[in-house]
């Protein structure tokens, strides 16, 4: 039977392609392998399989009192994030004002810019007013940095909105305000949720710019970072593995709120008459 | 699918027709979309690929270009055998429905691209282009972007850019459907006047059937993945095989009835034949129904009564719907008569009832 | 179709919020770089010394050169990975392409931290490699270049930053309307001319955006070096840490910073305009 499809086959393509796949994964599999080795981590091959450094884990008291501290920061910075980024949506959508192109660009620029750069000058900020470091200090940084985050996400969601269904609200009857809490925000609500989602992901996961606004108490990613710095321990391969179980949970709900709101692209393969 | 025309019906070219396909199939999944398609098309022709959508009739057309492979089958260009090579080998070029003109090219490169892929020879190239744009009327445009121009001057350049490389048959999936009616309507003088000068083989789909009765020499009527027909325009029309092209091509009346010992009974209207016994179905053009002003008939007419409808006045002529008694409604085409009602005599001739397959 | 109110609503808020707390201190960070520091206490004394020091001191050029190059590196190496797994996915991936798409991303939203850890374990002269090569007779003693240089520098990075790139190149590819690459097969051109001369050319905004993204953030990036590059490899931006740190220098590390700071402008710059160009195209 000859071919059909519309892809054709490329042999070459498709190995390299296995290759970077490999290449990118093949860090995580040695992670999670070794989360489980008796003789911790190195040498080859893994040799015998424990839960013993999970154990260890779990009774490690600061670890988790970090993870809690990060659990904080990070619903904090989605909760300013989100607001701000929405209105910000909101402005760049709907609003105009002199510096408009400059308020854009310096609302997108963390998101490019090395995090050193913003935690940097934040941390001049924080000296200038005069503020302690702490775990607020850190809450402040994430969300600003990641407004550009929910901006970039919830903007996006507004140009899919009808802007017919706020003119009809409006012709209806309903004020700006009213328009704006039932019409508006639920067609939104994908957009904030995906947004959310990211922004939870990525101050939980944020180094450079909590690396100079940290108080007395670690987040996460600085607590595991201080072990690093003493020595290589397989409990943290073990924390490491949880994240990763984590992180592709969350994306992948992720995925799935982005893809109901979007719309796959992918079914264009079908048949054509 | 019997009837009077030969699906395998090849041009009379003495060199042989230029393109065959034989017996080709497409299957995307579970879904036979052609089913055992057989057609030549004759050196020089403008053949049409008529169907409605899901007919079919674009995915021959893949096939020919080279963007979709035959499940079953095979295709022969020129006594050699085509569907095994990739479209870049085919001496077959495309006008796509979109156009697929390239973004990042002026119109120039655009219509020079086939030569320039080809290797064409550096110093040929300008005068050839200059030549391409000559043709559709768009030399001055010569240094604009695709996104500059209008639906109708992308159609030109596409048109360019596939005649520059003298393709031995060039395939149309739809061009003319993304323009206005008036547009349209020049278009199609425009491109039967174009390859009757270039004389290139022309296949061109589309699913107006007004449109193919002006452009075609041949016409190739498609439905669910089978040719139901393939004959001129003229004979198309005048002699439909099945019911379903009857209604396809132009305005009919089916008349659903009976033959017995050589009479034709449909509803009011009886007529002889010298067909055998058993259910017919006979297909009758509304201007093939006049008015009988006389009172008079000939033997090869049949005369019948009837009251009058409706009447949709267009301008020269009137379409009348008519009542003949039993719910039997006929639609009859006249000249312009000022309104009508009441009840009124009506003349066809015989011949103009042709029996149709159903 | 908005009244004046809201929009003040609208706008005031995120820029009152930007304006305090991103354009204050990018101007703090500025002004600090002409400042100097005297017997350990910051002195408000302007002055080019900063930058002077900067760009004569052989081994704070030298490190900058060498954090350009590792960050072209990085770029360059992703992009070589990047793209053509771009190009795999868009065309010749069939019904699986979702799913793949979900496999590249997943790896962007595991942690930093935990993906550099595990370039550590690997590459250690104890670590999974030295192992692997060891264990099959490869090697007979650990290969130490692996560890702590540029080289571990750039693979870690690398491996960060191939799926940035790849996501914009994906999308641009996808862009690109199936029938203009079916119109160039139509008039003669095989896979490669197309590629070239269709492909390539329409996917350049993804590519150029990809590519600024991984070049910037591997600029400034100083966790890397300091989970795996060791002092061979250090860059720019650990320089930078230290001077706000045990080497008390604030308006030194301003200045760097602010170094850093325009050449990632200027390459934003440069590739908006090239983005530009080629995006009517």
């Amino acid at each position: 039977m000859r071919g059909t499809s519309p892809t054709r086959r490329a042999p070459l393509l498709a190995i390299y392609a296995t290759l970077v796949f490999a290449f990118i994964y093949l860090p995580i599999v040695v992670l999670i392998l070794y989360s489980f080795n008796r003789d911790g981590v190195g040498g080859f091959p893994p040799r015998q399989l424990t839960l013993d450094w999970y154990r260890q884990l779990f009774a490690d008291g600061p670890l988790w009192d970090s993870v809690l501290n990060s659990l904080l920061v990070a619903c904090g910075a989605v909760a300013l994030s989100l607001a701000l980024g929405l209105l910000a949506a909101l402005a760049l959508d709907r609003a105009s004002f002199p510096g408009k192109a400059l308020f854009r660009r310096l609302v997108l620029l963390p998101l490019i810019l090395p995090g050193i750069i913003t935690g940097l000058s934040l941390l001049m900020f924080v000296v200038f007013a005069g503020m302690q470091l702490s775990l607020l200090t850190v809450f402040l940084g994430h969300g600003t940095a990641l407004i550009s985050v929910a901006t970039t996400e919830i903007f996006a969601g507004l140009q899919k909105l009808d802007r017919a269904q706020e003119e009809a609200s409006l012709d209806l009857g309903a004020t700006p305000w009213r328009t704006f809490w039932r019409i508006t925000l639920p067609n939104l609500r994908l957009s904030l949720i995906a947004a959310g989602l990211l922004i939870f992901t990525l101050s939980m996961d944020e180094i450079a710019v909590t690396f100079f606004l940290l108080g007395r108490d670690n987040t996460l990613p600085l607590e595991i970072w201080a072990r690093l710095r003493r020595g290589i321990t397989p409990e943290i391969n073990a924390i490491s593995t949880l994240i990763f179980a984590v992180s592709v949970a969350l994306i992948i709900v992720w995925y799935r709120i982005r893809m109901r709101s979007v719309g796959s692209g992918a079914q264009q393969l079908l048949e054509r008459p | 699918m019997s009837g009077a025309a030969n699906p395998q019906a090849a041009s009379l070219d003495a060199k042989g027709p230029l393109l065959e396909v034989r017996a080709a199939a497409k299957r995307f999944g579970t879904r036979d979309v052609l089913k055992n398609i057989s057609l030549n098309i004759a050196s020089g022709e403008f053949l049409t690929l008529l169907g409605e959508s899901g007919s079919g009739k674009t995915t021959l057309l893949r096939l020919i270009a080279g963007f979709e492979q035959p499940t079953g089958g095979e295709i022969w260009m020129a006594g050699e055998r085509l569907d095994t090579l990739p479209p870049y080998r085919r001496r077959v070029n495309t006008v796509f429905q979109n156009y697929a003109l390239f973004p990042h090219l002026n119109v120039r490169d655009n219509v020079a691209y086939g030569l320039r892929a080809q290797g064409a020879l550096k110093s040929d190239i300008p005068g050839r282009v200059d030549e391409a744009l000559r043709m559709v009327k768009m030399a001055e445009f010569a240094g604009a972007r695709p996104a500059t121009l209008s639906g109708g001057q992308q159609q030109r350049v596409a048109l360019a850019r596939a005649l520059i490389n003298r393709p031995k048959l060039l395939l149309l999936d739809e061009p003319l459907s993304a323009l206005d009616a008036n547009l349209r309507k020049q278009m199609q003088g425009e491109l039967k006047a174009l390859q009757r000068e270039v004389g290139i083989t022309f296949l061109f789909v589309t699913h107006d059937q007004e449109e193919a009765m002006a452009l075609s020499d041949r016409i190739a009527l498609l439905r669910d993945g089978t040719l139901e027909q393939v004959a001129s325009p003229r004979e198309i029309y005048a002699r439909p095989a099945t019911a379903y092209t009857a209604q396809f091509i132009g305005q009919t009346n089916l008349l659903r009835g009976e033959i017995r010992g050589g009479i034709a009974t449909c509803g009011a209207l009886r007529w002889p034949v010298e067909d055998a016994d058993g259910p017919a179905v006979f297909s009758l053009r509304p201007e093939a129904i006049r008015l009988c002003t006389d009172g008079t008939r000939q033997i090869s007419e049949v005369k019948f009564r009837a009251s009058v409808r409706q009447q949709i006045y267009a301008g020269a002529s009137e379409l009348l719907e008519m009542d003949c008694g039993e719910g039997q409604l006929l639609r009859v085409r006249l000249p312009a008569c000022g309104p009508m009602n009441g009840e009124r005599e009506f003349v066809f001739a015989i011949a103009d009832a042709i029996r149709v397959e159903n | 179709m908005y009244s004046r109110t809201y929009k003040t609503i609208v706008a005031a808020p995120p820029l009152l919020w930007v304006g305090l707390f991103l354009l204050l201190p990018y101007t703090l960070m500025f002004a600090h770089s002409f400042w100097a520091v005297q017997d350990g206490t910051l002195v408000h004394h302007w002055n080019l010394a900063n930058y002077q020091k900067l760009f004569t001191n052989p081994l704070y050029a030298g490190v900058l050169f060498r954090t350009m190059r590792i960050a072209a590196s990085v770029t360059l190496c992703s992009l070589l990975l990047g793209y053509p797994l771009a190009y795999y996915l868009s065309f010749h991936s069939g019904t699986r392409k979702e799913l793949l798409y979900q496999l590249v991303i997943v790896p962007l939203w595991v942690s930093y931290l935990v993906r550099g850890y595990a370039w550590k374990t690997i590459l250690g002269s104890d670590g999974v490699l030295n192992g692997f090569l060891q264990y099959f007779h490869f090697t007979h003693a650990p290969v130490g270049f692996l560890l702590y240089s540029p080289f571990a520098v750039v693979l870690m990075l690398t491996h960060i930053y191939t799926p940035f790139v790849f996501l914009p190149i994906y999308a641009s590819i996808e862009h690109i309307p199936r029938s203009l690459v079916e119109a160039s097969q139509d008039l003669g051109a095989g896979p490669a001319p197309t590629f070239f001369r269709v492909i390539l050319p329409l996917s350049m905004p993804g590519l150029l955006a990809g590519a600024t993204f991984a070049f910037v953030l591997s600029l400034g990036d100083f966790l890397a070096p300091l989970l795996v590059g060791g002092s061979s490899g250090t860059m720019i931006a650990n320089i930078v840490q230290t001077l706000f740190g045990a080497s008390y220098d604030w308006p030194l590390g301003a200045a760097i910073s602010v170094c850093i700071l325009v050449i990632t402008l200027s390459l934003l710059f440069l590739t908006e305009r090239l983005e530009k160009r080629w995006s009517f195209k």
